[in-house]
């Protein structure tokens, strides 16, 4: 286990957002990640690649918390967020999940209108003394999420009749609405065709200056684009991490350089 | 007894037939099974089929027609004075020379003419047994003969005989359209009767019903009223009880179980709930009557209340109850259809667990869920045992909880068990009040159906 | 994306104050209390119920009995010594029983107190005393110790459920209360197995009363029913499930069966009465008139069981039959219909339950009649299980209800069974694909 950690080359303290140390989970009888450390930080989209089911997503939905709603799972270890740890008493999940939003591998608007769909979170987090603040969040977070243009006249139509690339905008605009400090993304571009795909990535870029973000991904060139680092995932352990230019240049673990080549797939 | 034997004998034929058949195909193949176009036994099944079908055919015409041609035989051949009988007088004759002839008393002494009709009649029945017998047998024995002749290699039985099959199936699942028809015929017919005797308006707007209509006509009140208003609205009252208790229970039980509840909670408290919708009505008709409404009777009693020991109240909370597990089992199927992702998006904004289901998973839910409401209603609607057993006969008009009040199937419960005369304005009104029942939960069902299939539409 | 910059505020600067939280976390336990409430409600009428039910009930597994010595007396039974059937048949035993209870309380005068006295036995108890001598004639001139059924009020204040003594409303006054203390004494009053209960019809005398009747005609009427609505609703289910087109005709037995599936059994019950009894003219109060009412209003539940079943048999054995040139009927004949068939006989046992408990619409045929024989066919005057329940329900002595409850208890064991049998197919036969 020192060996793998002393190839992973942690960031600077000051700079980071959150941190895992030594995280187990398990559901059931069967343990998906093994003593898990991953530093993210502040201001940086990350990503988390690796083969499918090498628990990457797993580790994603830890870092709010996500796996609470899954039964029989268990998390152990330590997961901070600026410091504190995200299973302390202090710590309510609700808040947590605020300060720490979620963007999902198949684009999921609930069955209501576009604006109620931003309006939501605002509603429920009580963001918004009244219908004119709340206007102003819906309409700048869908900015922001890129798509004020193409829905400004559509704003009471259900946001299930947007085509798949405005609904996974319109996911992330759900989700920036409640003003978060981090964007989980699983997977948010692999139900959508290419066009769709370089706009969200495009927005993610943009998302950055605001947001810290971590990006599961399947694909090694979408990394290679957005993230500015990177930790690769490999049967529950993470193998490696580092900066994203370093890890697919200059790969030390074998394994990586198995999976950047193409030889696990 | 004797038909049982003709039916029996017609199916040995039948077997024979089969045996018929399946020899002929092998024998004509020459022994060997493959140079025929279909398996030996569809042969013999085919065989079997063209004798046994018309036979029984025959049989059933048979026995529907017999009696009312004995009847009018044994009837044309009494002598003058007893034709111009009333219909009912002589119905009553025939019944008695029937009870004459199989030897049963009858209550006053036989005379010479019922006698002479009633051997009359067991001639007529011999004669009608000896012709059944000879048709059937015949007909049975001619169809086997034709389909013993079609035997032959090429012929393609297989296919013949599943046509017959195919038709069967047809034909069953007609049973279920024939049903409805035969519901909404009678209730209509015997409804448009109802309606020469009293207007439709009297019955759907009267304020008063009291159906005992006396037995001679000089009596006082002997026309009865049969003003239904009071009926509908008692029908209303405890209806509205009932999902006033099951609606919120039923639907934070399905909430609860399919939400918040472990795997293993779920798994003793659904079967549990489920025995609620097991339980024979009149199990739960008797408990009200013997527990609740005393209970409540007296709780009101001491809280210096005047309830009635057959409340609305009593038997609605009981039927409430009752109809738990149906609007729990359909909402907790709906609910759980809900995909999984929304809720996790709205956890991911970082909403509670029940700010999810209030706000994201119950409007999603809201139209299998109106369904459910809608088919537990029209179940509470035509629930009957309930409230024969605790709910009253009197027809009150009023919207108080604790008085009795009744309902449309306690009033066709009355007003047809018991003897009945027939063609009396008493026993018309159970089937007009029957027609409305169905029209009302037709409504519902409709309505049910509509909303529950969009709702399919939508996630499937 | 140059306006990102303008609209900004720093992420922290709204931070929901701890209020709020505490009120969503609050309504989140209110929440979810009324979740378990109204399970708990449910549960708790449930063991009620049961609670109520069984405790009236179980008193009604015995029956209170007194020990009689009675004298065969050949003068009285049989006075011409012909020893003929007819004659012992229409000997009086009630003087019998009247002279053994003479003989054990000889002080007893008076036509009133005499009257009182042998209203401490039941009617039965002569019926029963005929019954025993026409079967072994030896017994004349014998004497013989017997337990002879007491009369219902008499159980009643021997299982202490009601009072005794006329002053307090009892239907045992202060003698008869004194008569069976001393009989209780001396032994010859006791509880004893209630087998009437189980082997007899119905009775106006609740002690003499028992659910035989009932059962057999509710199996004779389950029978009828399950001959026709168990082939009918699989071939139904098969058509339309295997072979029916998709169009209007369909569509319209389908929307038809969902609504027949919620029908008010009553109607099920008008249509029996119009059409069986009024128009085909069959005969009223037979279990084959409340079979054929049962099935029709069971077809649907079976229908709509059996095409789940169907429906859950995966494509790919069909296509594996269809690719070794199997027709559409030998298919569904050899392949489909058994791999449903755990699940079709599910159905139509849940749907038989149903029908077991249904009352309503065999009021409506005159299954309610008030019938002593046992039935021994299915054109026979009958009554089922659960109308037994509540013709009892109605009746105004008190040790019917005990009896009621028993009925029910009775009731409810059959559909424990047949559930059972449910949930055991399923779970032995269930198969995942």
């Amino acid at each position: 286990m020192s060996a793998i950690a002393m190839r992973n080359q942690e960031a600077a303290p000051a700079d980071i957002k959150m941190r895992a140390a030594g995280v187990d989970v398990s559901y059931g009888d069967k343990q998906a990640l093994f003593a898990v450390n991953v530093a993210i930080e502040t201001n940086t989209v990350t990503a988390l690649i690796g083969p499918s089911g090498c628990g990457k997503s797993t580790f994603l939905r830890c870092l709010n918390r996500m796996n609470d709603v899954i039964e029989g799972c268990r998390v152990s270890g330590q997961i901070t967020l600026d410091g504190v740890d995200v299973h302390d008493r202090a710590i309510d999940v609700v808040e947590l999940r605020a300060r720490v939003g979620m963007v999902f591998q198949k684009p999921n608007p609930f069955p209501k209108s576009v604006y109620e769909n931003v309006a939501y979170g605002p509603r429920i987090h009580g963001l918004a003394n009244s219908r004119a603040e709340l206007d102003d969040i819906v309409h700048s977070s869908l900015r922001r999420a890129g798509l004020i243009d193409e829905v400004r006249d559509r704003l009471d139509e259900p946001g299930t009749g947007l085509s798949g690339g405005q609904q996974q905008r319109l996911c992330i605009a759900r989700a920036i609405a409640v003003e978060p400090e981090v964007i989980l993304m699983d997977e948010p571009c692999s139900a959508l065709d290419p066009i769709a795909t370089a706009k969200v990535e495009e927005l993610i870029d943009d998302l950055r200056e605001r947001y810290t973000i971590v990006i599961v991904t399947h694909s090694m060139q979408q990394a290679a684009r957005v993230s500015q680092r990177t930790a690769f995932f490999h049967l529950g352990e993470v193998v490696e991490q580092g900066e994203t230019g370093q890890i697919f240049t200059k790969p030390v673990d074998e394994r990586t350089q198995a999976y950047i080549t193409g030889r696990i797939g | 007894m004797s038909h049982l034997l003709i039916i029996l004998a017609i199916l040995s034929l039948a077997a024979i037939g089969f045996r018929m058949g399946r020899g002929r195909a092998l024998a004509l193949a020459g022994g060997d099974a493959r140079a025929l176009h279909s398996l030996p036994n569809h042969y013999g099944g085919y065989v079997l089929l063209n004798c046994a079908l018309p036979g029984l055919a025959v049989i059933a015409i048979w026995l529907a027609v017999e009696p009312h041609a004995i009847r009018w035989l044994v009837l044309s051949a009494l002598p003058g004075d007893f034709r111009v009988l009333p219909t009912e007088r002589l119905g009553l004759a025939y019944d008695d020379l029937r009870n004459l002839a199989h030897g049963v008393a009858v209550n006053h002494a036989a005379d010479a003419v019922l006698s002479a009709a009633a051997s009359h009649y067991l001639a007529l029945r011999r004669i009608a047994v000896v012709g059944l017998v000879i048709v059937s047998l015949a007909v049975a024995g001619t169809g086997l003969w034709r389909g013993w002749r079609r035997v032959a290699p090429n012929f393609a039985a297989r296919r013949a005989v599943e046509r017959y099959i195919r038709v069967a199936l047809i034909a069953a699942s007609t049973v279920a359209v024939f049903t409805t028809i035969g519901i909404v015929l009678s209730l209509v017919f015997e409804t448009l009767r109802f309606f020469g005797k009293v207007t439709l308006w009297d019955f759907l707007f009267g304020l008063e019903w009291s159906p005992q209509t006396a037995l001679r006509a000089d009596q006082v009140g002997s026309s009865g009223s049969f003003g239904a208003v009071p009926i509908f609205a008692g029908t209303l009252l405890i209806s509205a009880i009932a999902m006033a208790v099951a609606v919120p229970a039923g639907l934070f039980s399905a909430i609860y179980l399919s939400e918040y509840a472990s795997r293993r909670v779920r798994d003793v408290i659904k079967p549990v709930l489920e025995i609620l919708a097991g339980i024979p009505t009149v199990v739960y008709g008797f408990f009200a009557a013997l527990t609740v409404a005393p209970l409540i009777r007296d709780t009101g009693g001491s809280f210096g209340l005047d309830v009635s020991s057959e409340s609305a109240l009593a038997a609605g909370l009981v039927m409430g109850i009752m109809i738990i597990p149906f609007i729990s089992s359909l909402s907790d199927d709906v609910i759980t259809a809900v995909p999984q992702s929304l809720r996790e998006a709205s956890y991911g904004l970082g909403a509670t667990q029940s700010e999810t289901i209030r706000q994201v998973v119950l409007p999603a839910a809201l139209p299998g869920i109106i369904s459910s409401i809608l088919l537990a209603v029209s179940r509470a609607i035509g629930e009957t045992m309930i409230v024969v057993m605790a709910a009253g006969l009197a027809a009150n008009l009023t919207a108080n909880p604790f008085q009795a009040v009744t309902t449309v199937t306690v009033q066709i419960a009355t007003l047809l068990v018991g003897d009945q005369e027939f063609d009396s304005a008493k026993t018309l009104a159970a089937f007009a009040l029957g027609l409305v029942l169905f029209v009302m939960t037709l409504g519902l069902n409709l309505m049910a159906l509509v909303t529950v299939r969009k709702y399919r539409e939508k996630y499937d | 994306m140059t306006e990102i910059a303008t609209d900004q505020a720093a992420p922290s600067a709204r931070r929901q104050s701890k209020d709020r939280l505490r009120r969503r976390h609050a309504a989140e336990r209110r929440f979810r209390l009324y979740g378990m409430i109204a399970v708990a409600v449910a549960l708790l009428f449930l063991a009620g119920l049961f609670a109520a039910i069984f405790s009236i009930a179980y008193t009604a597994l015995g029956q209170t009995e007194i020990a009689l010595e009675i004298h065969f007396d050949g003068a009285l039974i049989d006075p011409d010594g012909t020893r003929n059937g007819d004659v012992l048949a229409r000997a009086d035993y009630g003087a019998l029983v009247k002279d053994g209870l003479g003989t054990l309380f000889p002080e007893v005068k008076g036509r009133r107190d005499r009257r009182a006295l042998r209203k401490l036995l039941s009617v039965g108890a002569t019926f029963e005393l005929r019954d025993m001598l026409l079967a072994d004639q030896s017994l004349i001139g014998g004497r013989r110790t017997l337990w002879l059924p007491a009369s219902d009020d008499v159980d009643m204040y021997a299982k202490g459920l009601v009072a005794g003594g006329a002053d307090n409303g009892g239907r045992i006054n202060a003698k008869q209360a004194v008569w069976l203390d001393l009989l209780r004494s001396q032994g010859q009053l006791e509880q004893r197995f209630n087998w009437r209960f189980f082997l007899s019809g119905d009775s106006r005398e609740p002690e003499l009363a028992g659910i035989l009747g009932a059962a057999v005609g509710s199996l004779l009427t389950l029978a009828i029913c399950l001959a026709l609505a168990f082939p009918l609703g699989v071939m139904t289910a098969v058509y339309l499930q295997e072979f029916a087109p998709r169009n209007r005709w369909t569509d319209l037995i389908e929307v038809n069966i969902n609504n027949l599936a919620a029908v008010p059994s009553i109607v099920f019950g008008l249509l029996g009465l119009a059409v069986l009894l009024g128009f085909a003219g069959m005969p009223r109060s037979a279990p084959l008139v409340g079979g054929i009412v049962l099935a029709l209003m069971t077809l649907p539940t079976v229908i709509i069981a059996g095409r789940a079943a169907l429906q859950a048999v995966p494509p790919s054995i069909r296509d594996a039959a269809f690719g070794i040139g199997a027709s559409p009927m030998q298919v569904v004949a050899h392949h489909v219909l058994p791999l449903a068939m755990p699940g079709v006989l599910t159905g139509t046992i849940i749907g038989m339950a149903r029908a077991l408990g249904e009352t309503a619409p065999l009021l409506m045929i005159g299954m309610v009649a008030f019938i002593v024989d046992v039935p021994l066919g299915p054109t026979d005057p009958a009554t089922v299980l659960p109308v037994q329940v509540y013709l009892w329900a109605d009746a105004p002595e008190r040790a019917f209800a005990e009896r009621t409850a028993a009925a029910i208890v009775v009731l409810l064991a059959f559909l424990v069974v047949m559930n059972f049998a449910a949930v055991l197919l399923r779970r032995r036969f269930e198969q995942r694909w």
